[in-house]
C-alpha cells in the first residue's frame, strides 16, 4: 500500500505474522521507520505503522533536522548507536560522508578536544586527529582561523538524508508485510490488566501484543494516553539558512567542506548546497509543553518548525560572523529561513527507550535523533524479537527513572540546564544543580552539620566528602593535585577519609540503595531465575549475585538477602535500581510480587577494624565473627531499635550495612556516631564507597565494569559451580566457562605522575596503538580512583590475553606508563580478604 | 531624498487560522509577526530609492510594543530610522490608524516621498495611505506595479486587467503599491547587526474614542482544506496535465 494511500486500517484484528505478535509502531520518523524495518527484517511482520501526518514529511523533529552525525562521544553507548546508525546510512546510500571539525577558542576547549581524542580510540572511531588553525583554514578557507587555537577533525563525519532512509525502512516494512498508515492520529491507548491492548485511531481500532511509541515530542501526550509517562521535553533548537553563498555556487556536492562545530559558542556551521546553515545551542532554554504544539493545519511551515525568535539569536550570529565572516559579513549573502525547531530533550540527555514500567507491552523509542535513529531502531526491534539487544541500551532504559525524576519539574530543570551542555565540556564528575534536595535521608542534617559536600544519586543527595575531615588532610599527609581538572569535583579529604576507615572506622549514608522484596510463594523462582547464582539458601544469608542478560552480558549486580522461604530482599545501587526492580517485576508471575522499600528504609555502612568494637558497644546481640559470620544478615538491638544488620563489605573492610525505619534513621545515626568517637569513627563519602575503597579491592561496578559487552567470566567472577537451576543467560554463561576469555578485568596502577585520568581513556601500547582484543573490543579505563592505602593510583581495564609489552593510558593526548597490577579479580588491598573475614 | 514607508506588525498564518475563545483576534500563540507582501516590496524600493539618490528610509509604524521586530526586520534591508506608535496591542480602524499617522508624519521634516501597502495583509482595509494622503494633501495612487522618479516627480504604473494605467505626480506623493514592485532581498548577518543600532522613536498613542466597533471574526469556509490527491505514479500524468491546462499555466 501507498504511504500516501488513504485505505482505512481494518477494526478486526488482521491475520497475525508467523510470529504471532502484533506490533503498532506509533510515529513515522527516523526511529518509527527504522523500528518498522528493523522488526519486519527480525520476522515480526505484523507490524502496523501509523502517523498523523503525511509521509514522507509527517512534520515531527526528523523533518527538519540538520541531518549532520559526528560519530565521537563520550558515553560508549551513544558513540555506538551512532557508529551503527551510519553504517545503516551507509548501506542505504544515504549517507554523504564530508568531515567535521569540532573547533576550539580556548585552551580549556583545546584539552576537552585532546579527551575527546581519547574517546575516539576508545570507541574505536578511526581516523580522528587534532588539527592547527592552519590546518582548519585548509579544510575549511571561509572560516577565519586567527580566532582558533585548534581542532578535533573526524573525517568520517557526514550528512545523511534521513526522510530518504525512513522511506527506504518503511518500504522495506511494507514488502514483509507491514501495513503503513499516514494521516492516521491517535485517539487512545486501551490497557486491560496492566497490558497494552489496543490503538484506537482516525482511522478504526488496531489490537496490539505491542505499542511503541516513537513520536518524538509528542511521545509523552502519547504515553498518558496508556496511564504512562515519557519523561522528555519539547525544546527548541535555534537555525537559520543563509545563501546564496558566492563560494558555494560551483559545489558539486550538497556538502563540498566539512562541518565546523563552534564548541565554544554552542554553535554549528554547514554548507547546504549553496547555503550556509547555521545552528545553536546558546541560546536561553526556551521549553514547550508536548499538549501546546500546534496540529498540522495550524501551522505555517510543520507542527516542529516553530516561528523564529531572532531576539534569542542576536549574540549567536555575532559569535557566527566571527567565525565565518567570508561567508556571513557578505552584504549579498541573505538569511532565508529561520526557525525555532522542537527537538527533545531528557532529564539526563540520553534517549528513553525499552518497555515502559507502567504498562506492560508499552514501549519508548523517544528522545532519539537523527544521528542515532537507525541504531536505535534497530537495537529496540532486537530487544523485542530477542529479548537483548546486540549493543547494551543500559543509560538508555526507560526504566532508570524514579518518581521523582518522572516530575515536570525536574524533567524541565534538568532539560533546560542540560540543553546548554549540548556542546559543553562536562566533567565526568560534573554535578547537576537544578532540582537538588529532592531526596535526603534522615541523617541530611547531621551531615549537613559535618560540612558534607552532597552529590547526587538517583535524586538522593548523598555527602561525597565531609569537610569536617578536613584535618585529617594533613594528619595523612595527602598531597593535592596540581591539575584542577583533575582536581574538580574532588577532594583531598577523599583519601583522608579512606585512610581513616583503613585504620579506625568509617560510616556512610547509603540510603540511596534501592531496596526492595520478592514475596510470595513464587518469589524463589524469581530470584533464581533472574540471578546467576544460588539463591535457595538459609534464611539469614546474604548473596552477593551477577544478574546476567540472555547473551550471558551482565544486566546488573546487587546483593540477594534471604528473608524467609517466600520473602527475598534485593539490595541494589541507586542509579540502576528502578531498571532492576523492573527485571524482577517481569520475572515475578504469577506467584510472586514486588514490595519497593527504597524510601522506607535507611542505611548506615559502618566499616573499618574497630567497626566490631563499635557495634558491640551498642547492642547486646552476638556480633562476633563466630555468632554472625560474613555473608550473613540478622536483626540486632540498638537502644531498643530493630536493626537489619548485613555483614558484607563494599570497601573491604569488617563492618555491616545497618538497616532500620526511616523514621528511625536519626536515632541509628547518633547511637553509632556517638559510640564511634571513642574509637576514632569518621563520616566518610562516596568518594571512599564508590571509588577509593572499591578500587582497593578490584570490586567491580554495573555500568563501569560490568555491562552487557562483558560476561562473567571476562570479569573474572565466575564461582565455582554452576547452580543446576535454570536462570536468565546459563546457557550462555556455561559456554563462556568453556572457552578461554578474550580479555580480563584487571587492575593497573599508575605511579609517580602528576596527572589522574578520570575513567574511560584508552589503554594503549608504548607506540599508541590500541589494545584491541579477539571479539574487536578495545581496551579503556572502566574505573580510575586513588588507592591511598597502596599509594598508588589505580586503573580498571579489560586485557586480552598475551604480552602486549610496556602499557600505557593515553590522557590528554599523553602517554602515561601503567603497571598490571593483578590479572583478574584478586584485590590489590587484602588479597586474602582478611580484613572483611575477621 | 527623505521616504517614509508605512508597515504593519500581522501575523504569519501559513496554516488553518484560530480564533481567540471570544473570536476577536486570531490567535496567535503558534504565529509569528512579519509585514504584508505589499509592504515588504515598498520597503525594499524605499530602500533602493535611498541607494540610488541618498537621503533617509524612515519606518514607521502603529502596533504594540512587539512592533519594533518588524521595523528592525526593515532596518536590517537598508532602513535608517523607525517611528513606533505604540499601542496597548488593540486593533485600530483605518480612520484612527490614518489620524495616528498623520500626526506623527505632521510632526517630521516633510518627506519626499511616502510608501503604503495597498492593503494590510489582515484588516484588508485599503484605507489607511489614502486618508494619509488625503488628509495631508498630497497626491495618492494606489496598486503600484512600478516606481520611476523622473524629473522631480514620480512615474509609475498599475496592472488593469492585462494593460497598464501609467501616472505621473509631482512630489511629494504617497504611493500604495503591490507585491511584484520588486524582488526583495533578504536581509544580511551584517544588516541585522547594523539593524540592531539605528535609530528608532517610540511615541505612545491611544486610540480616539469613537471607532468602528468590532462585533465578531468570522473564519471563511473553506479554510484548512486538505490537499486533493491526483493518483499514484504515472497513472496521474494525464490529471496532473489536465489541471495545468485549467489553470492556464500549460
Amino acid at each position: 500500500m501507498n504511504p500516501l494511500s488513504t485505505e482505512r486500517g481494518s477494526a478486526a484484528r488482521e491475520p497475525k505474522g508467523a510470529s504471532g505478535v502484533r506490533v503498532v509502531v506509533i510515529g513515522g520518523g527516523i526511529v518509527g521507520n527504522s523500528l518498522s524495518g528493523w522488526l519486519t527484517e527480525l520476522g515480526w511482520t505484523d507490524v502496523v505503522q501509523l502517523d498523523k501526518g503525511p509521509f514522507p514529511n509527517p512534520g515531527g523533529s526528523t523533518g527538519h533536522a540538520s541531518n549532520f552525525i559526528f560519530p565521537v562521544d563520550h558515553s560508549k553507548e551513544m558513540t555506538q548507536l551512532t557508529l551503527e546508525s551510519m553504517r545503516q546510512y551507509r548501506e542505504a546510500g544515504t549517507l554523504h560522508e564530508c568531515g567535521g571539525i569540532e573547533v576550539a577558542r580556548t585552551e580549556e576547549r583545546m584539552e576537552e578536544l585532546r579527551r575527546r581524542m581519547a574517546s575516539a580510540k576508545s570507541w574505536g572511531v578511526e581516523d580522528c586527529r587534532l588539527v592547527t588553525p592552519a590546518e582548519i583554514k585548509e579544510l575549511v578557507p571561509f572560516v577565519d582561523e586567527s580566532i582558533l587555537l585548534g581542532g578535533f577533525y573526524t573525517p568520517s563525519v557526514a550528512v545523511v538524508d534521513s526522510l530518504r532512509f525512513g522511506t527506504v525502512m518503511r518500504e522495506r516494512a511494507q514488502e514483509k508485510g507491514a501495513q503503513i498508515l499516514a494521516n492516521t492520529e491517535v485517539e487512545g491507548i486501551d490497557v486491560e490488566d496492566g497490558r497494552v491492548c489496543r490503538v484506537r485511531t482516525t482511522r478504526g481500532e488496531f489490537d496490539a501484543d505491542i505499542v511503541v511509541i516513537a513520536c518524538g515530542v509528542w511521545s509523552p501526550r502519547i504515553a498518558q494516553m496508556a496511564g504512562a509517562s515519557i519523561p522528555l521535553t519539547p525544546a527548541v533548537h535555534q537555525m537559520i539558512d543563509v545563501g546564496p553563498v558566492p563560494r558555494f555556487l560551483d559545489s558539486k556536492t550538497a556538502v563540498d567542506y566539512p562541518i565546523v562545530r563552534d564548541m565554544d559558542t554552542n554553535m554549528y556551521e554547514r554548507q547546504d548546497g549553496q547555503g550556509l546553515e547555521v545552528g545553536s545551542y546558546a541560546h536561553r532554554p526556551i521549553l514547550h509543553e508536548p499538549d501546546e504544539i500546534p496540529s498540522i493545519e495550524e501551522s505555517a511551515l510543520t507542527p516542529t518548525e516553530l516561528p523564529f525568535t531572532q531576539e534569542d539569536f542576536e549574540l549567536q550570529l555575532e559569535h557566527a560572523l566571527e567565525l565565518v565572516p567570508e561567508v556571513l559579513g557578505d552584504e549579498s549573502v541573505g538569511i532565508k529561513y529561520a526557525i525555532n525547531g522542537l527537538l527533545s530533550l531528557t532529564p539526563d540527555g540520553l534517549p528513553l527507550l525499552g518497555e515502559t514500567p507502567e504498562v506492560k507491552g508499552l514501549w519508548s523509542a523517544a528522545a532519539v535523533w537523527v544521528k542515532e535513529g537507525p541504531g536505535v531502531g534497530k537495537s529496540v526491534a532486537e530487544w523485542m524479537v530477542h529479548g537483548e539487544p546486540e549493543i547494551d541500551l543500559q543509560s538508555s532504559d526507560i526504566a532508570r527513572f524514579y518518581p521523582e525524576q518522572r516530575t515536570p519539574q525536574h524533567v524541565k530543570g534538568r532539560a533546560a540546564e542540560g540543553f546548554n551542555k549540548t556542546y559543553g565540556i562536562v566533567h565526568p564528575g560534573e554535578q547537576w544543580e537544578s532540582n537538588r534536595g529532592v531526596r535526603v535521608s534522615p541523617f541530611y542534617e547531621r551531615e549537613k552539620a559535618l560540612d558534607a559536600v552532597f552529590f547526587e544519586a538517583a535524586a538522593w543527595e548523598r555527602p561525597h566528602w565531609y569537610e569536617s575531615n578536613a584535618p585529617l588532610v594533613g594528619e595523612y599527609g595527602i598531597g593535592p593535585r596540581e591539575h584542577e581538572w583533575d582536581a574538580r569535583w574532588w577532594s583531598p579529604i577523599i583519601n583522608a577519609e579512606h585512610l581513616a576507615m583503613r585504620e579506625r572506622a568509617a560510616m556512610f549514608d547509603l540510603t540511596a540503595f534501592c531496596v526492595f522484596d520478592v514475596v510470595g510463594p513464587g518469589a524463589l523462582d524469581c530470584v533464581q531465575t533472574v540471578a546467576a547464582r544460588q539463591m535457595n539458601v538459609p534464611n539469614g544469608r546474604v548473596i552477593y549475585t551477577p544478574v546476567l542478560a540472555p547473551g550471558g552480558g551482565f544486566k546488573s549486580d546487587l546483593t540477594i538477602m534471604r528473608m524467609a522461604d517466600d520473602r527475598f530482599r534485593v539490595v541494589t545501587g541507586g542509579a540502576h535500581g528502578m531498571a532492576d526492580m523492573k527485571w524482577f517485576a517481569d520475572h515475578c508471575e504469577p506467584d510472586a510480587h514486588i514490595e519497593d522499600h527504597t524510601s522506607a528504609h535507611c542505611t548506615v555502612g559502618l566499616w573499618g577494624p574497630r567497626a566490631r568494637d563499635i557495634l558491640s558497644s551498642i547492642t547486646s546481640d552476638d556480633v562476633s565473627n563466630e555468632g554472625f559470620p560474613f555473608a550473613t544478615w540478622k536483626v540486632v538491638d540498638v537502644d531498643g531499635m530493630d536493626v537489619l544488620a548485613s555483614r558484607i563489605s563494599y570497601v573491604g573492610d569488617l563492618g555491616w550495612e545497618l538497616y532500620v525505619p526511616f523514621e528511625q534513621g536519626a536515632k541509628l545515626w547518633d547511637a553509632v556516631w556517638e559510640a564511634g568517637r571513642p574509637h576514632g569513627v569518621v563520616p566518610a563519602g562516596i568518594g571512599v564507597y564508590g571509588t577509593t575503597g572499591r578500587l582497593e579491592k578490584a570490586y567491580r561496578a554495573f555500568g563501569f565494569e560490568l555491562d552487557q559487552d562483558y560476561d562473567v567470566v571476562e570479569a573474572d567472577m565466575a564461582w565455582w559451580k554452576v547452580k543446576s537451576e535454570d536462570f536468565v543467560g546459563k546457557e550462555a554463561h556455561l559456554a563462556a566457562r568453556e572457552r578461554e576469555p578474550a580479555a580480563v578485568c584487571s587492575t593497573l596502577s599508575l605511579t609517580g605522575n602528576k596527572r589522574f585520568p578520570l575513567g574511560r581513556e584508552p589503554i594503549v601500547r608504548e607506540d599508541g596503538s590500541p589494545l584491541v582484543d579477539a571479539k574487536g573490543r578495545r581496551s579503556y579505563v572502566t574505573s580510575a580512583g586513588a588507592g591511598p592505602s597502596l599509594g598508588k593510583y589505580l586503573l580498571m581495564t579489560y586485557l586480552p590475553p598475551g604480552d602486549h609489552g610496556q602499557l600505557c593510558v593515553q590522557y590528554m593526548e599523553e602517554l602515561y606508563p601503567v603497571t598490571v597490577e593483578v590479572l583478574g579479580s584478586r584485590p590489590p588491598f587484602d588479597p586474602d580478604n582478611e580484613r572483611i573475614r575477621s | 531624498m527623505r521616504i517614509l514607508v508605512a508597515v504593519k506588525r500581522v501575523p504569519i498564518t501559513g496554516g488553518k487560522m484560530v480564533l481567540t475563545g471570544d473570536a476577536q483576534a486570531l490567535e496567535t500563540k503558534h504565529l509569528g509577526f512579519t509585514i504584508s507582501p505589499h509592504e515588504e516590496c515598498a520597503v525594499e524600493e524605499a530602500v533602493r530609492i535611498g541607494e540610488a539618490e541618498g537621503g533617509e528610509v524612515v519606518v514607521l509604524t502603529l502596533g504594540p510594543p512587539e512592533a519594533e521586530e518588524q521595523i528592525r526586520d526593515c532596518m536590517a534591508i537598508g532602513a535608517d530610522r523607525g517611528i513606533l506608535l505604540e499601542t496597548q496591542g488593540e486593533e485600530w480602524d483605518a480612520q484612527a490608524t490614518a489620524a495616528a499617522i498623520v500626526e506623527a508624519i505632521r510632526a517630521e521634516e516633510p518627506f519626499d516621498l511616502l510608501l503604503f501597502g495597498n492593503e494590510s495583509a489582515d484588516a484588508g482595509g485599503y484605507q489607511v495611505g489614502i486618508r494619509v494622503a488625503h488628509a495631508l494633501g498630497l497626491p495618492v495612487v494606489n496598486g503600484l506595479k512600478k516606481i520611476e522618479l523622473r524629473d522631480g516627480g514620480v512615474r509609475c504604473e498599475r496592472d488593469v486587467g492585462g494593460a497598464r494605467d501609467v501616472y505621473e505626480a509631482p512630489l511629494p506623493a504617497l504611493l500604495t503599491v503591490l507585491e511584484g514592485l520588486n524582488l526583495p532581498r533578504y536581509p544580511s548577518v551584517p544588516g541585522k547587526l547594523r539593524a540592531k543600532q539605528k535609530p528608532l522613536d517610540r511615541k505612545a498613542v491611544s486610540p480616539p474614542a469613537a471607532q468602528l466597533e468590532k462585533i465578531r471574526l468570522v473564519v471563511p469556509e473553506g479554510q484548512g482544506e486538505q490537499a486533493e490527491i491526483l493518483g499514484e505514479g504515472a497513472g496521474a500524468a494525464p490529471r496532473v496535465v489536465e489541471l495545468l491546462q485549467e489553470l492556464g499555466v500549460a
